[in-house]
């Protein structure tokens, strides 16, 4: 093996290297046609000067993408995160913890980590009547959760958090 | 195909005589690859699949899908490998008011492929129907999509309305975005 690979020498790569955009995630040249090129534009200004392409136009496209970035970034901070304490039998309760994907997580993995995490059973359910889907936790942890999400997770602001009591389960139907 | 996020399922490690089988269908699919193979698919190289929905298989090489077929289909090769080896798949332009539409997942339709901006392969050389075709775009180095061709690119020319190519892959869609790890 060695020796022909003395002879032959090792094969010049061919493959080209391209570089991708760090926002968007496209090739640069294709910045102009996602969502965040004005953001793309500034990171490729700071990375990469000699790319930026000369014309300025799309200008009223960007303004508008940026505007409505702007609200989804709102609506995100303003999007309540609520955990739920549902009493299963007496003195049992589970948390339902509702409003977390707005913040891009996924909850599955969120959920193994919660039941790692407490030593319990942590599972996402389907949420009721088309609401977004929803992690049960089951045990009393309540106050614990809320710790821990606003130290795991720093995107989900603290003041967003609320934790509702539910006495009975009938009430849930209303 | 990909148009919406998707997770894959596990990760399994590929045989090495499935992988073998697969680097000979390679080539066979795309001859001008052939030069290369050795650098896409190293000898040892241990290639790893991954299953989505709807019978989709993803193979992918340390983390980064390369290619994928739909049960047992054509292969089509992922866009960053397109844009690594962009010589070696058949190719096809459109013009440049057309990749706001590929950008968002549409189909292809054949006023994009025949006007000024794009290009086709010239008379007698085309693609058939059903060809695996990376599409580049007016004025940009990179394929911005990957798909299948609906007629043949003589018959684009010629009829000139309706969907020529169908999109399969295109830049930020579900596959593009996929974490293969």
């Amino acid at each position: 093996m060695a020796d022909t690979e003395e002879v032959v020498g090792p094969p010049e790569p061919q493959a080209r290297r391209v570089l991708y955009c760090a926002i968007c995630t496209l090739p640069p040249e294709y910045c102009e046609f996602g969502t965040t090129s004005k953001k793309c534009r500034e990171w490729l200004e700071m990375n990469h000067s000699e790319l930026v392409p000369a014309e300025a136009a799309m200008a009223r496209k960007a303004l508008k993408d940026e505007a409505k970035q702007e609200r989804e970034l709102a609506k995100k901070l303003s999007s309540p995160v609520i955990l739920k304490r549902v009493e299963r039998t007496k003195r049992k309760h589970v948390i339902v913890i509702t409003g977390l994907e707005a913040f891009g997580l996924d909850l599955k993995k969120v959920a193994k980590e919660m039941g790692k995490k407490f030593a319990c059973g942590a599972s996402v359910t389907k949420g009721v009547g088309g609401a977004g889907d929803e992690i049960v936790v089951q045990g009393d942890l309540g106050g614990e959760l809320r710790g821990w999400i606003e130290e795991r997770f720093e995107e989900v602001p603290s003041g967003n958090m609320e934790v509702v009591e539910e006495r009975r389960k009938k009430k849930e139907g209303q | 195909m990909f148009k919406k996020g998707f997770t894959g399922s596990s990760k399994t490690k590929l045989k090495t005589s499935v992988q073998r089988s697969l680097r000979a269908k390679l080539v066979e699919q795309f001859p001008l690859l052939a030069p290369h193979i050795d650098e896409i698919l190293p000898k040892k190289s241990q290639l790893s699949l991954l299953k989505a929905p709807e019978r989709l298989s993803l193979y992918a090489l340390d983390n980064e899908v390369l290619f994928f077929q739909h049960h047992d289909d054509a292969l089509f090769p992922s866009l960053r490998l397109v844009h690594k080896f962009p010589d070696c798949f058949p190719t096809v332009q459109i013009d440049r008011g057309a990749i706001r539409f590929v950008m968002a997942g549409a189909m292809l339709m054949c006023p994009g492929l025949t006007s000024p901006g794009a290009r086709l392969p010239a008379e007698g050389e085309g693609y058939g129907t059903g060809a695996v075709v990376a599409v580049n775009a007016e004025g940009k180095e990179n394929a911005c999509m990957v798909g299948m061709l609906k007629m043949g690119t003589d018959e684009i020319k010629k009829v000139n309305k309706g969907v020529g190519v169908e999109t399969v892959h295109y830049l930020g869609d579900g596959l593009w975005r996929l974490d293969a790890d």
